[in-house]
């Protein structure tokens, strides 16, 4: 299969079906998609939020997704990837990030989608802040994030 | 060598970046927080719980007993809370 791998860092939304189109355009051994789309929720913690301004390192986020696209493709028969992850202000209901992976079975295109945002959660290096009522404060952590990284790395 | 700071290590130093040259003394990136958390207020106060600081050596995620010895550029930060 030849690979598809496209990741992008921008401001601007992104259009989920226009995304899936690109993997499967004008190839017919495409047999499954798999498409993860992380939203901006109203509230975190109970508390009601305007905005998140997502902040991240250029340079090393890219080289972080990119390392983690290279592994899922060496570990499951995939015919592309493409990761969309946005920087800026976000607001309640907009697109955050876009995971879409593309093979000939379910299986790879399930299992790479959600080993790719498991990673991406945990090691790409992006930062939310949360603008609410009270001023800004940035989200903390979670340490299932972590736990639910790790788990890829048992084999 | 170039240090980057980000999310709230960043706001709490009050800069994203500068250029230091620690002695030849500091050599991990444990020693370099050490050295950089004794530079002044803001400093001891982005850096006053070691344990949760993150840590990249020219775009490589380190542990803190990694060597500093040739780094072009480290960054510091918070865990990540992307995705």
């Amino acid at each position: 299969m030849t690979a598809n791998v496209t990741i992008r860092i921008q401001q601007s939304d992104f259009d989920v079906a226009q995304e899936i189109a690109a993997l499967t355009e004008g190839r017919s051994d495409v047999g499954a998609v798999v498409s993860f789309t992380g939203i901006c929720r109203g509230s975190e913690d109970g508390a009601a939020i305007a905005a998140l301004t997502l902040e991240h390192y250029p340079g090393m986020a890219e080289a972080e997704i990119t390392r983690h696209a290279e592994t899922a493709m060496s570990r499951w028969e995939l015919s592309g990837i493409r990761v969309i992850h946005r920087v800026g202000r976000i607001t309640p209901g907009e697109n955050i990030v876009l995971v879409v992976t593309g093979s000939k079975h379910r299986h790879a295109a399930f299992e790479a989608a959600e080993f790719l945002m498991d990673y991406l959660k945990a090691n790409a290096p992006f930062w939310k802040r949360v603008d609410g009522a009270d001023g800004t404060d940035w989200i903390e952590a979670r340490d299932h994030d972590e736990t639910a990284a790790r788990r890829w790395t048992k084999s | 060598m170039k240090l980057k700071y980000f999310a709230w290590v960043r706001e709490r130093i009050g800069k994203s970046e500068e250029t230091v040259e620690p002695p030849p003394s500091v050599q991990t990136i444990e020693e370099l927080i050490g050295w950089l958390a004794a530079r002044g207020e803001t400093y001891a106060h982005a850096f006053e719980t070691p344990r949760v600081i993150r840590a990249a050596i020219d775009h490589a995620h380190v542990k803190q007993d990694t060597a500093i010895a040739g780094a072009r550029e480290i960054a510091f930060f918070p865990p990540m809370t992307g995705g």
